[in-house]
């Protein structure tokens, strides 16, 4: 009898072991819901591991890992842009997998090499403006080809752009401007435009997706967005600055300390394989892959045909650099620029 | 006396003996954690060389020992304090002392802990019981054991679940710049910074501080949902309106709607290319502009969604004004208004108060509606959160600002108090009162139906339009009628039994159950709270019934963030889990119940309980068979208040929301964030017509409270 109970209990200490060990896997996504939720579906058809998804913004992961340092609830975090990854790997919350990219493009490649292999790049999104024909006609107005074209006169009121002290879209386009320009000469064209900003959003996508609400008449962001907004029928053109423009790096990380690093390192070599990231046009994901084998769509803006910068992620990644021109753009361009009656 | 502190003694020892004192993966009852190395009970821990688990066993003996010696039950009391707070202190002292890491002290060697789990929770519950056991026996709270342990328990959740996690944000408060360490010097000049306060929006350049808009938008809206909250309320209770029904569930609905949707509404409708602003701009010609975007916008869709919370405080009390008073000054030869003026109105003071203070709170706490409507409009709320998850953290700016944000709270409470003084509003006596409430006066009574009436409308209107988004393919720009919406986040395959497909199903059900079971919870600690401030004396009392406070009055993402901060290491390990997400719900909500308790318990005479307590029942049988009957509306408001928060509200969750546990706000956000409106307003509609059904369900279950035989309004 009591040979029964002591087996019995030894048959559920042995149970609840296996039902712990059971691949699976935590992943955080930074992307469109409907992205991270195909995604992960696809993986775990394709390698049999169990993958709990939950969708946060990057600002709110970077909080979340960095209060959760030393005791990680997530092993993975993907996609978003890549600023906050490569501070999340100067910090040290994330770690090296040591995964192969020599197939990937050169600008993810560079990413890996800059972190030390603890983010490589998956994704590529290219910074332009939007504007909506309906409203830009009924007000009379050019379209705008070149960023100096914003601080015309004309378009006092009728610019939005997210406020870079809350959006990683508005600082990389204050980071290209100054990369175009030369700083002194970048915050003063900031000023410029700033005269006809309606209103610094704190979201990086509110510009583009008011403009196509007609709530503004142009928008600054990210050129794939926008693909997918004027393919759901919204009356809008896009624009890639005639003076050249600079562009995100999205990532793929691996949390420091995961329990679940075999699983992980097959989430980060799924991600940036051809298979892996082709079925992203199905949901309208419109941003260049790193993989040069995945499937683009010939709407979807591509490097070749636009005017880029060499965008160094180093200098304007760095805390310090980001700090100054922050604290800058506070009072050079927010504070001057004139205060547009709503 | 010494039987319940034995019956403590012995739960206590029996948890410290057979349960696992640690946190055990996969639950207790999977049983895995039994002969697992290290996951034993307290008694075996201590014995294989977690020494320092000792300390409370060891009290808790003690205390046992004591309830067995024939002593004088005063210095028997005595002993039981002493055992319990030393337990407690012990326990308490190893945990934080001992972490998953290792110790903060280098003395204590390489010693090693995980979470606290049933084990300890048992322990310490006893122990505190002991506490409170022996308080009581020492002779304060009336020696009622009751009320003692009642108080006892609410301090000890509020302080582990509110002080505790806040206590790691405050301190960054006083963190100097560029991470030197913590210092006085910089708080002062950061806590009162010109670009805070600033009022350069008043001469017409620049931007005013974001302590400033949130002031007057707080104060403006408070006042605002009071006022229409009274004026609906007063239909409801002193007139023989019509469609009282429809009114019902009007001001339900704003309550149930999960954030942004209102203030998406009210874009399609009121933004430069909405459709009434293309209609106004197309039959009277007016200009199309951007109105919308800043305080006006921000200041309406914190109107439509808080004017309920006003209703549901006010209406309890309003209802529950005796008519004898009214009868009285009528007889006295007052006339309608006279009575209404100088007889009703005061009497309902503690409810405005009540509904002002909930207003101006979720008002400053709001943070959904400053998102999507805010423009150039920058309030604290959504500043603090920006300063956590902006593209340069700076986790001491959220903190102050958070502490702004607080002062302004106990500012407002203290005014509260002060409007309210030391008058007595009771008028439920329990003596005979069989009269009728007088009806308003004609102007008054037109004053409610005028802002009331087109104040419905106006809801009815943005909720007709958001069912009408729910099922167009392209809301503003292509109206073909289509369930894709439906479709996509709630398919359901039924082959070979049922599949729930939808990409909504999975956080549509964790959010059900988890709301579900903190709603309860919450309304019980809540009025266990209330009961507690209106009924009994004790010292603290003031610092008492702030602190149950502080969790509204702090934004969400900061206690977000801060239980992350607390509750991811041992002690109390917890993120991740659903618990972490329940425990947030209870401790945040649990203040509507305190302030709709204690507005119900003040109209309740003492001669109340003090008839029943004269009859021989003790405290505990007067709030079961005395108080909580009269208290329907009130339980009705709390439970139903914290389920539906529990489904609405984003930021408090946004950081501790898992994979495995994903909540529905946070899947509508991303939709949102990701421009597809359609399915997240087809998803807020589901919850809507969820929350309304459980709501009804509620109110079937509860009924409404008996206060005498017909609640009649004279014509």
């Amino acid at each position: 009898m009591k040979k029964q109970w002591i087996s019995a209990l030894a048959l559920a200490a042995g149970l609840s072991a296996t039902g712990a060990m059971a691949e699976e896997l935590n992943v955080v996504c930074s992307n469109e819901q409907a992205w991270c939720d195909l995604m992960a579906q696809n993986f775990k058809i394709d390698t049999g591991v169990d993958v709990a998804m939950v969708r946060k913004s990057t600002g709110e992961v970077l909080a979340q890992l960095r209060a959760e340092k030393g005791n990680p609830k997530v092993d993975v975090w993907w996609g978003g842009t890549g600023d906050p990854h490569i501070i999340a790997a100067t910090e040290g919350l994330t770690t090296a997998t040591g995964v192969d990219v020599s197939g990937l493009l050169g600008w993810a490649q560079n990413m890996t090499e800059m972190t030390e292999g603890r983010a490589i790049g998956v994704h590529v999104g290219l910074l332009g403006f939007i504007y909506n024909k309906d409203v830009l006609a009924e007000k009379g107005l050019a379209a705008p080809a070149c960023w100096r074209d914003l601080a015309k006169a004309d378009y006092k009121g009728e610019i939005q752009v997210a406020n870079p002290n809350s959006s990683g879209t508005a600082y990389t386009e204050l980071a290209t401007l100054v990369q175009l320009f030369g700083e002194d000469e970048a915050f003063k064209l900031l000023a410029e435009i700033g005269r006809n900003v309606n209103q610094y959003t704190k979201s990086g996508s509110a510009p583009v997706k008011a403009t196509a609400r007609g709530e503004t008449t142009i928008g600054i962001g990210f050129m794939h967005d926008m693909v997918k907004l004027k393919k759901e029928g919204f009356p809008v053109e896009i624009v890639a600055p005639c003076e050249g423009t600079g562009y995100e790096l999205g990532a793929v990380s691996v949390v420091d300390g995961t329990p679940n690093m075999e699983a992980a390192k097959k989430w980060v070599e799924y991600v940036i394989s051809a298979e892996g990231q082709s079925p992203g046009l199905e949901v309208g994901v419109y941003n260049i892959p790193a993989n040069p084998g995945a499937a683009t769509d010939p709407e979807a803006p591509d490097m070749a045909s636009v005017k880029l910068i060499d965008y160094d992620f180093a200098t304007y990644g760095a805390a310090d650099t980001r700090e100054r021109l922050l604290a800058r753009w506070e009072k050079d361009v927010k504070n001057a620029g004139g205060k547009i009656e709503e | 006396m010494a039987r319940t502190a034995r019956l403590w003694a012995w739960v206590g020892l029996a948890g410290f003996i057979l349960l696992p004192w640690y946190m055990v993966a996969g639950g207790v009852l999977s049983l895995g954690w039994i002969g697992q190395s290290g996951m034993g009970p307290g008694l075996m821990e201590t014995a294989t060389g977690r020494w320092w688990l000792a300390g409370p066993g060891l009290a808790l003996l003690a205390a046992l020992v004591v309830t067995y010696l024939p002593v004088h039950p005063v210095r028997q009391a005595r002993a039981w304090v002493l055992a319990g707070a030393a337990g407690l202190g012990l326990l308490a002292g190893q945990g934080l002392l001992i972490l998953g890491k290792g110790p903060r002290l280098a003395a204590l060697g390489d010693a090693a802990q995980p979470g606290m789990g049933l084990g300890a929770f048992v322990v310490a519950i006893a122990l505190l019981f002991i506490l409170t056991t022996g308080i009581s026996g020492m002779g304060r709270g009336r020696g009622d054991a009751f009320v003692t342990g009642l108080v006892g328990m609410i301090v000890a959740l509020v302080g582990v679940f509110v002080f505790y996690p806040m206590a790691f944000i405050l301190v960054q408060a006083f963190s100097l710049k560029g991470g030197e360490g913590f210092g006085l010097s910089e708080f002062l000049p950061r806590f009162f910074a010109s670009e805070t306060w600033s009022l350069a929006c008043l001469s017409g350049a620049g931007y005013c501080g974001p302590a400033v808009n949130s002031l007057v938008l707080g104060l403006m809206t408070g006042l605002g949902t009071t006022a229409l909250g009274l004026s609906f309320a007063l239909i409801f209770t002193r007139t023989d309106f019509r469609a009282k029904t429809l009114l019902r569930v009007l001001t339900i609905l704003p309550i149930i709607t999960p954030p942004f949707v209102i203030g998406l509404a009210l874009i399609l409708l009121f933004g430069r290319s909405g459709t009434l602003t293309e209609f106004f701009a197309w039959a009277f010609g007016m200009e199309k502009t951007r109105w919308l975007y800043g305080f006006w916008g921000v200041w309406l869709a914190q109107m439509l969604s808080f004017t309920p919370i006003a209703f549901l405080v006010l209406i309890g009390v309003v209802e529950g004004i005796s008519p004898s008073m009214e009868e009285a000054s009528q007889t006295l030869d007052a006339n309608r208004w006279q009575t209404f003026r100088h007889v009703s109105l005061p009497l309902m003071r503690p409810g405005l108060a009540n509904a002002f203070l909930l207003g101006f709170i979720e008002s400053l706490a709001d943070f959904g509606n400053p998102l999507v409507l805010g423009g150039n409009f920058n309030v604290l709320s959504t500043e603090i959160y920006f300063a956590i998850v902006g593209t340069v953290a700076d986790p001491a700016k959220a903190a102050l600002l958070s502490m702004i944000l607080l002062s302004m709270t106990l500012l407002a409470f203290v005014a509260q108090r002060k409007w309210l003084g030391k008058k007595s509003y009771a008028t439920v006596t329990g003596k005979a009162d069989n009269g009728q409430n007088a009806g308003l006066n004609p102007g008054l009574k037109w004053a409610c139906y005028l802002t009331a009436v087109p104040w419905a409308a106006f809801t009815l209107m943005i909720y007709l339009l958001i069912g009408f988004g729910s099922f167009v393919k392209l809301w503003g720009y292509d109206h073909s009628f289509t369930f894709e919406h439906y479709s996509k986040a709630f398919r359901i395959v039924v082959r070979n039994g049922v599949h729930f497909v939808g990409s909504a199903w999975d956080s549509y059900f964790t959010t059900l159950v988890i709301a579900g079971i903190s709603a309860p919870l919450t309304a019980a600690v809540g009025l266990a709270t209330a009961y507690l401030l209106v009924r009994q004396k004790f010292s603290g009392k003031d610092a008492f019934e702030f602190s149950t406070m502080l969790s509204f009055a702090i934004p969400g993402t900061v206690i977000g963030v801060a239980y992350v901060m607390a509750f991811n290491f041992p002690p109390i390990e917890m993120t991740g889990t659903a618990m972490i997400l329940i425990l947030v719900f209870i401790f945040r909500n649990m203040p509507v119940g305190v302030r709709g308790g204690i507005a119900a318990m003040s109209q309740l005479d003492k001669s109340l309980d003090e008839a029943s307590i004269t009859l021989g029942a003790n405290s505990f049988t007067t709030v079961r068979r005395v108080i909580l009957p009269l208290m329907g509306p009130a339980l009705m408001a709390a439970i139903t208040y914290s389920f539906v928060r529990a489904i609405t509200s984003v930021s408090a969750v946004i950081f501790l929301v898992s994979a495995r546990h994903n909540l529905s706000t946070n899947f509508i956000v991303g939709r949102v964030e990701n421009n597809e409106y359609g399915i997240a307003i087809a998803y807020s509609v589901v919850l809507i017509v969820t929350m309304l059904l459980a709501i009804l369900l509620l109110q079937a279950v509860i009924g409404r409270r008996r206060l005498r035989r017909a609640d009649r309004v004279a014509a």
